[in-house]
């Protein structure tokens, strides 16, 4: 089944993307007003403030305060779209006005589809006749389309894993529903065991991909980074490199918990997050071992290691230890001090190094091969190429999307817990299955039958 | 060529669809006349000897519901019965009956001879009569004109029917009557598109041949439910027969496999589109290689005949091989076959060519249900059969037609995914087609449909009061169980401590306690003193009703979010093909199948979310346009 479209809340932001100051988050639909109020807290209740009037106060995720913001009220049905619409208008930046929409979504309104508000004012009498053509221009235009379409087309990796764990969920259903409709053949059911253990496993995978290093997390909270390396490699001279105020800003992004162990960069647009700074500083002084073990801790979790090797060193134990900790990781190699007479070379180190390394020469004191390094970074978490603002939007969907999916799967859960019969197991799945079909653009009833008779055999 | 009649209705063949169109028009008031190819072949069973099963017997008490036939006979005539998966939710409990296939064509033919209004006449059908588009009449083979104004055309498996049997081809209908050869061509003349599907059915075979020692008994239950709404459990209590099962084996599978280039499935005699629900042996053994057994159940085809027919084993391989195939299964080593199993090839219509009433899109007043549609299964039929007569009545009367909705009866869903999908293999009836099955379960039939079927004429008026009596007690019942408190008592601690239930410290509702999962309605009359004394069914409501409130009252929003785009109608005349803001495939469907609201576009296949945006902005201008025009002229 489609989504129904007609008279649910719908939001999105509605300013342009990529722009800065203040954003606008728009909701139109019956309800709109009761919903925004339930985020809101103002003086007075939106529900009873007049029509076309604005607003001051926060907008709350819970006890926490999302932003400061102004908030219009318009009834309908003079408005854009003839519907109750409200407009928030938020001061904190993109991301915070992103935060804004997620917690709108979270709170029932539905994401906008491609020329959404515009398609309702003309279908609520809005908008002249003439001007169909064009609204039909916007619903199926490419660059809008895509953009709607985005949300199913986003990093390949994140469609694959869905549709697997779409697949499995289908799978449960297909046993589930053999047994229902041929009673009396010998189908292997699964039993409630098994449905639980692999509604777990799935619910752990979901989570993990909620969780996960998407974009949009390290966009909002930095690449989480950590320098590793020899004590007297130049550990200290890439933080300063780093830190630099002529070249990056240090941000203070909302949300992020800053401490003396962590400090936000901004780096020609990366956002990082360097970790346990610190202790680099700390080893630095005193010339001891302490500050390594730590960073070995924090590189188990880091997105991202930048390892330093001192060129003019040759390998040594201690080198080939924190080798260790680069397999499966995100590492960027940085051999230093080639503007020394060159001891360790660069075919040296690729050879001692897991494949997944990239090793590049600099020399952080002359801020030789920086520029190199900084593509490089960019190659490794977006793809070469910085879209902060779309790569949120999608993330919000999605995240959307998954919380709805892991609810519904908690409650299959629930129903075993309960001892329903499979029936209801098996509503309970097509709900978790249609949910996660929002991301991969799939329905399910045809799909269902299919596997029903590829898994089983079955019939007169 | 000579004149023989004039009638309101015709229906042009006697099956289940044939049977429920006919006694649905006459029943209703209008001249109604039935022709079969052969009179003994009415509401024949060629298959299976059985009614019901999984979302089938859901089928048989909607159209009992509205007023049919098919529950009422196969009450009259079952030798076995059984409700299947009464431990899987209340939606697909599925009432199945073994049928005594004799006794309930003779019961059905007698019914029809008796309904006033309604003749039957043995006759094949040639040639539809058609005065701009709009049908007029039928031609038999032996030239009688029957000059009517509406049509339900219900061949079944008859068209252009041949029959395989390993490289020996049969052209016949099913079971060797005689097939229907002329009509195909007129259709194709009338501009009607057809498909050709196939089907098949095992070997008969005879009973005091078989070892059933070696095979396992099948019991009916001792608890009976009739399939008619209108009987009691006491008064269709008999004797049951027993079915039998056993299984293939290895030995079965390399008869098979060794035989296959002699299938006529496998080397490409058959042309026809085969059902992945009912596949031939050949098909199990060849898809499922690794399946070391198939279970076959062995039904008695009467009681007043010793034939037994073969479940899970229909084949097209030559009679040797089906021979010593059979004789490779524990029981059936020395099976004398009666009748060999056979594949059937017909011609049947793209269904997208009809509306949701049934009725063909380009010809007035011509209906068609049944197999003929690219449906499988007596019930389906039957189902379709209701509709269409009722449908073709409702023409003539000059009335809106009946259109069930998905959310209101499983004949809803087949039809509208028939017509709105279309089939490339023949269609069986399944509950996870229909969205939202714990509403249309098959103990509220009647609560769903009955008003229907009175409003159509088909329920009359004392069944239509003992139904209204019934609603009554079960709304009033509901209320009560939800406003009666039960306190912490020693009664109730034993009786918590019985089931197993955690015991309550204060006043609960009865209604909060129904829906413990160890607990029922029934159970918890102990703690209930005031209980009325309420029949079974009534009981069975209340229970289910509040039970599974949660689950019913999430399915109910969904519909409610559906049925606003079911109530998006899409006018007759929308020009599809020149909707440039549709994508190419979504203006190709929705011009072939021109749906009759936004809700059964969304369900075209090919049509995307952002076409019924797409969609909505050319209805709305197609509005505006129109009443534009209209104050124009005034």
């Amino acid at each position: 089944m489609i989504a129904y479209e007609q008279e649910d809340i719908i939001a999105a932001i509605s300013t342009p993307s990529g722009s800065g100051g203040i954003g606008i988050v728009r909701l139109s639909g019956e309800g709109s007003i009761e919903l925004a109020d339930r985020l809101f807290s103002g003086k007075k209740k939106l529900t009873q403030k007049p029509s076309h009037t604005i607003s001051y106060g926060k907008i709350m995720d819970g006890d926490k305060v999302i932003d400061e913001v102004l908030v219009s009220v318009m009834r309908a049905p003079h408005t854009y779209t003839c519907e109750d619409v409200v407009e928030i208008n938020c001061h904190g930046g993109p991301y915070v006005t992103h935060k804004v929409l997620e917690t709108v979504l979270k709170h029932g309104a539905r994401a906008a589809r491609a020329g959404e508000f515009t398609k309702r004012a003309f279908l609520n009498g809005r908008i002249d006749l003439t001007q169909a053509e064009a609204v039909i221009d916007l619903i199926q235009s490419p660059t809008e389309y895509a953009r709607e379409m985005a949300v199913t087309q986003l990093g390949g990796k994140l469609k694959e894993t869905v549709t697997a764990l779409r697949s499995d969920v289908i799978d449960m259903i297909a046993s589930l529903e053999a047994v229902i409709d041929y009673p009396e053949y010998d189908v292997e059911e699964e039993t409630y065991e098994d449905i639980l253990r692999k509604s777990e496993t799935l619910l752990e995978k979901m989570k993990q991909l909620l969780a996960g290093a998407d974009e949009g997390r390290i966009l909002r909270e930095g690449i989480k980074t950590v320098i590793l390396g020899k004590p007297n490699v130049g550990k200290s001279s890439l933080l300063n490199f780093l830190l630099d105020e002529e070249r990056a800003i240090v941000t203070d992004i909302p949300g992020t918990t800053r401490d003396t162990l962590e400090e936000m960069v901004n780096l020609s647009g990366i956002p990082m997050k360097l970790v346990d700074t610190a202790g680099i500083r700390e080893t630095a002084d005193q010339v001891e071992q302490i500050g390594v073990a730590r960073s070995k801790a924090h590189a188990k979790e880091a997105d991202l290691i930048l390892l330093l090797l001192d060129a003019s060193r040759p390998l040594e134990e201690e080198d080939r230890e924190i080798f260790a900790f680069l397999e499966g990781k995100k590492a960027i190699v940085l051999l230093n001090k080639t503007d020394l007479p060159q001891v360790l070379t660069m075919e040296m180190v690729k050879e001692a190094l897991p494949r997944n390394c990239t090793v590049l020469p600099v020399s952080i004191l002359d801020g030789a091969g920086m520029e190199p390094f900084l593509a490089e970074l960019k190659r490794l978490f977006f793809h070469g190429e910085i879209r902060p603002d779309q790569t949120m939007l999608q993330n919000t969907r999605q995240k959307e999307v998954l919380e709805r999916a892991i609810a519904a799967l908690e409650r299959v859960k629930t129903s075993i817990g309960e001892k329903m019969p499979e029936d209801f197991l098996s509503m309970d799945l097509q709900e978790v299955s249609s949910i996660l079909g929002e991301i991969t653009g799939d329905a399910a009833s045809e799909e269902i039958i299919d596997r029903i008779f590829t898994k089983f055999c079955l019939g007169k | 060529m000579y004149e023989a009649d004039t009638v309101d209705v015709v229906v042009v063949g006697g099956g289940h669809a044939g049977c429920e169109a006919a006694l649905a028009a006459a029943r209703m008031g209008l001249e109604t006349v039935l022709f079969a190819i052969s009179l003994d072949s009415i509401a024949m069973m060629p298959c299976n000897p059985s009614i019901g099963g999984s979302s089938k017997g859901h089928l048989v008490r909607e159209i009992d519901a509205l007023g049919g036939e098919m529950g009422k006979v196969i009450d009259q005539t079952y030798i076995q019965t059984k409700m299947l998966n009464t431990a899987k939710g209340p939606a697909v409990y599925s009432l199945r009956a073994q049928a005594d296939k004799k006794k309930y064509q003779e019961e059905m033919k007698h019914r029809l001879e008796l309904t006033e209004h309604l003749r039957i006449k043995q006759a094949e059908i040639t040639q539809l009569l058609v005065e701009k588009d709009t049908i007029t009449g039928v031609v038999t083979a032996s030239g009688a004109v029957y000059h009517c104004k509406a049509v339900v055309l219900c061949m079944g498996t008859y068209m252009m029917g041949r029959c395989l049997c390993g490289d020996h081809v049969t052209h016949s209908g099913p079971n060797n009557l005689m097939a229907a050869t002329h009509l195909s061509e007129n259709l194709r003349q009338l501009g009607i598109r057809l498909y050709r599907f196939k089907t098949g059915t095992p070997a008969r075979m005879l009973k005091s041949s078989l070892d059933l020692d070696k095979m396992v008994p099948q019991y009916g239950d001792n608890h009976i439910v009739p399939f008619s709404f209108t009987n009691r459990a006491e008064d269709i209590a008999r004797d049951q027969v027993l079915c039998w099962l056993t299984y293939t084996n290895e030995q079965t599978h390399t008869v098979i496999r060794n035989n296959l280039d002699r299938s006529p499935l496998y080397c490409g005699v058959i042309e026809g589109t085969g059902p992945r629900y009912c596949p031939s042996i050949e098909d199990k053994v060849v898809r499922f290689a690794d399946k070391k057994a198939h279970q076959l159940f062995v039904e008695p085809e009467g009681e007043n005949t010793e034939e037994m027919y073969i479940q899970g084993m229909s084949s097209s391989l030559p009679e040797d091989v089906q021979i010593a195939m059979y004789r490779t299964i524990p029981g059936l080593e020395h099976c004398e076959i009666t009748r060999f199993a056979y594949a059937i090839e017909y011609d049947c219509i793209d269904a997208t060519q009809l509306k949701l009433s049934l009725e063909f899109k380009k010809i007035h007043g011509l209906f068609s249900a049944g197999q003929f549609n690219g449906s499988s299964g007596y019930e389906e039929a039957a189902a379709q059969g209701i509709i269409g007569g009722i449908n073709a009545a409702r023409y003539v009367q000059k009335k809106a037609p009946l259109i069930l909705r998905r959310n209101e009866a499983y004949i809803g869903v087949l039809i509208d995914d028939l017509i709105s999908k279309g089939s490339k293999e023949p269609y069986r009836m399944m509950t996870s087609r229909a969205e939202f099955r714990l509403l249309l379960r098959q103990d509220n039939a009647d609560l769903r449909l009955t008003p229907y079927g009175y409003e159509m004429g088909l329920i009359g008026e004392e069944r239509y009061q003992a139904f209204l009596q019934k609603r009554e007690a079960i709304e009033k019942e509901e209320a009560r169980v939800r406003k009666v408190l039960v306190r912490p008592s020693q009664e109730a601690e034993t009786l918590f401590a019985s089931c197993g239930s955690t015991p309550i410290s204060s006043g609960v509702h009865l209604s909060d306690l129904i829906k413990r999962p160890e607990f029922t309605y029934d159970k918890l009359a102990p703690l209930d003193p005031e209980r009325p004394d309420l029949p079974e069914d009534v009981r069975e409501q209340v229970n289910i009703q509040v039970k599974y409130e949660g689950y019913i009252s999430q399915q109910q929003k969904h519909v409610e979010q559906f049925a606003k785009l079911e109530n998006k109608s899409l006018p007759e005349d929308m020009d599809y093909a020149n909707m440039q803001g549709l994508r190419l495939e979504a203006r190709q469907k929705l011009d072939a199948i021109r749906p009759a609201s936004i809700g059964q576009a969304s369900r075209i296949t090919g049509v995307s979310p952002a076409d019924i945006s797409v969609l909505l902005v050319y209805l709305e201008q197609y509005h505006r346009t129109h009443r534009q025009n209209q104050e124009q002229s005034l």
